[in-house]
Formats: C-alpha cells, sequence, structure tokens
C-alpha cells in the first residue's frame, strides 16, 4: 500500500492529478481580477474593488525566477525534519508569474541548487513531498519549483 | 515647528547574551534614561512599552511589565507591537499623548531576550498564522528572505559579496567604539568571506544575530523642556510609521506571495522609500539635509537598499557609496554610525528605540569616538513583519 498522501495545507494545489497537470491553486476576485496566493476566500485585498466572489482559480504553470538562495542550516519547528538526519541544504525560489503579475515563493525540486536558477531563467511548478512520516505511513506533499530545459521551450 | 517633541533622556542597556529577563534590561535602560533626563520617576505621566511576542505574559504587556518593576506609581500606560517597529511606534504614541496634551513626561522603553539562532514563530498548530506558515511549509528563515532580497540586487544591479562585506567591516569598525554594542571587534573582509554561508549568497557575517537589549527614552513637549531649563534639546520632527499600498510587489517577511498587480498598476515608490519619503515630508526636509543616518542593517546587502530607499543615491548606486566610503565614520554622509545591526544584533522591541539614542548622542555631541562632527538632522529607518516599518527625523 502507497503512504497516505497529505498536502502540507489543503487547497494550495491540485492533488491526484499527473505532473502535467499540477497547479497552484489561489483565488481570484470576479470584481477586479486580482489574483491571491496563497488563496484569500474571505476578502479581495483590492482596496478599490467594487466587490465581488473569490473563485478558485489555477496559476500558471511556468514563471520566471524573481530571485533564490538556499537553506544551509535546518529552520526550526514548525519545519519538520529529524534532528538525528544530517542536515541536506534546500534550495528556495521566488518566482514571478506574469499573468498573475506577481511573485510566490517556493522550494525547489530536490537537487536543484541556486546555481540552477539564475533569475530571469524559466520555471515550472511541479508535485513535491515536503516530508514524509514512516511511523504513521503518511507523506505530505507540496509544490516544488524546477527549472524548464531551454530546448524543451517552444 | 509646533509638532516637535523634545527628548530629554536617552539610555541602554548594553546588548549581549546575558541570560537575565527582559524586564531587567528594560528597567535598567529606563533608569538611565530618567537620569539623563535628570527626571525623576514619579514625575512621568505616561508610560509606553515596545511589546514583542513572546508566546505570552509578559512580552504582550511591556509597557504594564516595565511600570511594575520600576514601582507602580500610577502613570497612564500603553503597550505597543509592530514587529521590529515596535520600538518607533512606541515613540509615536509618546509623541502624540505628548502633543494632544495627555502627558507632560512620557518614557519609552523597548527590551528583548532573544533566544538563540532563528527566530522561530510561536509555538502551536497555527495554520491561519502567515509567520508559522513560512516556516511549517517552506522553512523559509528571516535569513531566507535576506538571501533573496541579496541575489536579486547581484543580478540587478551587479552587486557582489565583496561589497556585501564592506558593509560589515565598515559596521564593526564603528560598533567597536560603542560601549553599548554587543560586538566590539573590528572585522576584516577576508573574515567575512570565510564565514559560513548561511543563506546563499550571505554568509553569517553578513546577518546580524539575535540579541538581548534594552534602549528607553524620555520625551517631552518643548515648553516643559524649557522650563526645566533645556533651552536646546534634540527633537523628534516626524515619525513615519506608513502602511505598504496595494499592490506591493516586493516579497515581504513572512509572506509566500506578493500581492498580484492584474488590477491595480503598482506604485513606482517601493514600501521603504515610502517610509522614509513621509518621514521627510512631515519634518520639511530632505535626505541632502541629513548629517547621519542609522537605517536597520538586518543583513549587509539590505542596508545597501536602505542607501537607495532613503534617498542618498539612485537605485542600484548603494554599493558605489560603501565602496567608496561615503557612508563611513568620516565620509560626506555616515549611516549606522552606532555600529548597526551588525554590532549590536537585534533586540527586536529595543532596536527602533537604540537608534533614536544614538541620534540623540550624536545630535548632542556626547558621541565620543565616533560622533560625527557637526551633526544636526538625522534619520532612521527600519522595517518589520506584516507590513510595519517607520523612521523618524531629529534635529538639534
Amino acid at each position: 500500500m502507497p503512504r497516505t498522501r497529505i498536502p502540507v495545507v489543503a487547497g494550495w494545489f491540485t492533488e491526484d492529478t499527473a505532473e502535467e497537470g499540477f497547479r497552484l491553486l489561489g483565488t481570484r476576485c470576479s470584481g477586479c481580477r486580482s489574483v491571491h496566493f496563497p488563496r484569500e476566500d474571505d476578502h479581495c485585498r483590492n482596496p478599490g474593488c467594487p466587490g465581488g466572489e473569490l473563485e478558485e482559480v489555477a496559476l500558471s504553470k511556468r514563471g520566471t525566477v524573481w530571485s533564490c538562495t538556499d537553506g544551509r542550516y535546518r529552520p526550526p519547528p514548525p519545519y519538520v525534519s529529524d534532528p538525528a538526519v544530517p542536515w541536506v541544504p534546500y534550495t528556495l525560489v521566488a518566482v514571478e508569474l506574469a499573468a498573475e503579475r506577481m511573485v510566490v515563493l517556493g522550494q525547489a525540486a530536490p537537487g536543484v541548487g541556486v546555481g540552477d536558477l539564475p533569475v530571469g531563467s524559466v520555471v515550472e511548478v511541479v508535485p513535491g513531498v515536503l516530508e514524509e512520516d514512516p511511523a504513521a505511513d503518511t507523506v505530505h506533499t507540496t509544490w516544488h519549483w524546477r527549472p524548464v530545459a531551454v530546448e524543451a521551450l517552444s | 515647528m509646533s509638532g516637535d517633541v523634545a527628548v530629554l533622556g536617552a539610555g541602554m542597556h548594553p546588548w549581549g547574551k546575558w541570560g537575565r529577563s527582559f524586564v531587567s534590561y528594560g528597567r535598567a535602560a529606563a533608569r538611565a534614561a530618567l537620569d539623563d533626563a535628570g527626571i525623576g520617576w514619579p514625575e512621568v505621566g505616561s508610560v509606553v512599552g515596545a511589546q514583542t511576542v513572546r508566546g505570552g505574559y509578559p512580552g504582550y504587556v511591556a509597557g504594564a511589565t516595565f511600570a511594575r518593576a520600576l514601582g507602580w506609581q500610577g502613570a497612564r500606560v500603553t503597550s505597543v507591537y509592530a514587529a521590529c517597529a515596535s520600538g518607533a511606534q512606541a515613540i509615536n504614541t509618546a509623541r502624540a499623548q505628548i502633543l494632544a496634551g495627555m502627558a507632560d513626561v512620557v518614557l519609552v522603553v523597548g527590551a528583548d531576550a532573544a533566544p538563540k539562532g532563528f527566530f522561530a514563530p510561536a509555538g502551536g498548530d497555527r495554520p491561519d498564522d502567515p509567520d508559522w506558515l513560512r516556516f511549517r511549509v517552506l522553512g523559509a528563515t528571516n535569513p531566507a528572505y535576506f538571501g533573496l532580497y541579496a541575489r536579486r540586487r547581484m543580478a540587478l544591479y551587479g552587486d557582489s559579496p565583496d561589497d556585501f562585506a564592506l558593509v560589515k567591516v565598515k559596521n564593526a569598525a564603528a560598533g567597536a567604539l560603542n560601549a553599548y554594542a554587543r560586538y566590539r571587534t573590528p572585522v576584516t573582509a577576508e573574515e567575512v568571506a570565510a564565514s559560513a554561508v548561511v543563506a546563499d549568497p550571505l554568509r553569517l557575517l553578513d546577518i546580524c544575530a539575535t540579541s538581548d537589549g534594552a534602549a528607553a527614552l524620555v520625551l517631552c513637549g518643548m515648553d516643559f523642556a524649557r522650563r526645566r531649563g533645556v533651552a536646546d534639546p534634540v527633537r523628534i520632527r516626524a515619525v513615519s510609521t506608513v502602511t505598504p499600498t496595494f499592490p506591493r510587489t516586493v516579497l515581504d517577511l513572512p509572506d509566500i506571495g506578493t500581492d498580484s498587480a492584474v488590477a491595480v498598476e503598482p506604485s513606482p515608490e517601493s514600501f521603504r522609500a515610502s517610509i522614509a519619503r513621509s518621514a521627510y515630508e512631515e519634518a520639511g526636509i530632505g535626505p541632502e539635509d541629513l548629517s547621519l543616518a542609522e537605517v536597520y542593517d538586518l543583513s549587509t546587502a539590505l542596508e545597501l537598499e536602505w542607501y537607495e530607499d532613503i534617498g542618498l543615491c539612485g537605485p542600484g548606486e548603494g554599493a558605489k557609496l560603501v565602496r567608496e566610503g561615503v557612508t563611513a565614520l568620516g565620509g560626506r554622509i555616515p549611516v549606522n554610525a552606532s555600529g548597526g545591526l551588525a554590532s549590536f544584533g537585534e533586540a527586536v522591541p529595543a532596536q527602533a528605540i537604540a537608534q533614536v539614542c544614538e541620534l540623540t548622542w550624536q545630535l548632542r555631541g556626547q558621541a565620543g569616538d565616533r560622533q560625527v562632527p557637526g551633526a544636526r538632522v538625522g534619520i532612521t529607518a527600519n522595517q518589520g513583519l506584516f507590513g510595519h516599518g517607520s523612521a523618524v527625523v531629529a534635529v538639534r
């Protein structure tokens, strides 16, 4: 039996989709078209918004690197990591989404370093694993950003 | 100017890791400020405490905690939270009370006993708290955000890690001259480059530590100062506590996403720049009038951004200023003559008050070996989580 997959936060990204269909989920205001991620389900944050409904919207799959960094030291809780296991740095990347005109942060896919993510380069969002809990037989899922090979761009 | 309030006294407890309660540090700083002002504690009509988030009593009730530690005497009390800008908002609250005639003399106190290592959110399982979420989902520490900003500067402006190191070298040199600073040893660029990478491209010596420390001010109206025989006090002429405007397009702590600019064109002016501009407008001065500035160097690279945000130079020109020594002691416009966060480490609710203490001593000509000659006008600037920021203009 595969482990139970639980999104680290419910409703922030698609579940049970193939990699190509994976998307972050935000909300869009029907009144002013502003997009919110993380999703805003209570109110539109645009002070000039005439008022509208907030509807779930899938964000662009691809964006460009705004900036990136890495975490060379173990972050404190509530980040989950096993202190008995040597810390493996991961990369954080801020991605500019052109259609939404916003920047969204995320971890890069495992093995992707800051050298793989020059500012302005193209990345895409893919499903990822934040941490596994063998005792509870669960996996917490998340989103990752992964560089798009130049030859894959049409 | 009718909106001025006088700085009658300034005091600090040295920054460090002292292993005592923040109440002890805050009380010591308050006593020092009262002594400096020549004011007895019973004369204080209002106490404003800058709060910290310590997960409960007494960090959330700083004003009353300090009033009790000094000995209950019936003063009006206020506690103010604005993350790293808590101290400046406490100053602003004191100023408003004085100008409104609610109190003649107000004591402002901020103190912290910081944990070692990364700041972390308050405990518990709180998925509706953006500060909790950025740690839970991304492990995004404060230095991670500083690293993002630093790399962005490198890509946009061609800044290098060597430029960032120069900020540390400059601030360490100034801090070595400040008895209240935690780190008082000069640092070389080679030492910065040899320190461990924390959040690429930033190294340990590019990032400010977390410290214990406390700062306090005694503020009063101009008439009260004159009656006390202080004819020419340092005056607080402006306090800016503006919020961002929608859409905010720079990723800010603790956010996981920026606002969307689909519906509204972003302001050409950054939030940080708006903080300083608002203070300049209120004070009726401009960056060309400054003798010195104290800015929030959470990281070395961030200090360079502040040069641009407070109008010392154009966008992307910050590194040039530090390379040419313009912002060093002895330069045209010294920045962080106190040694900055690089030399102090961050004691969150005390820090913005400490910035004003430094301006006070500089404008009085009491800054000793780090004195900026003839200082008449200074600005402080800082930014904290959740859309808080502040700038204070002091003159003499």
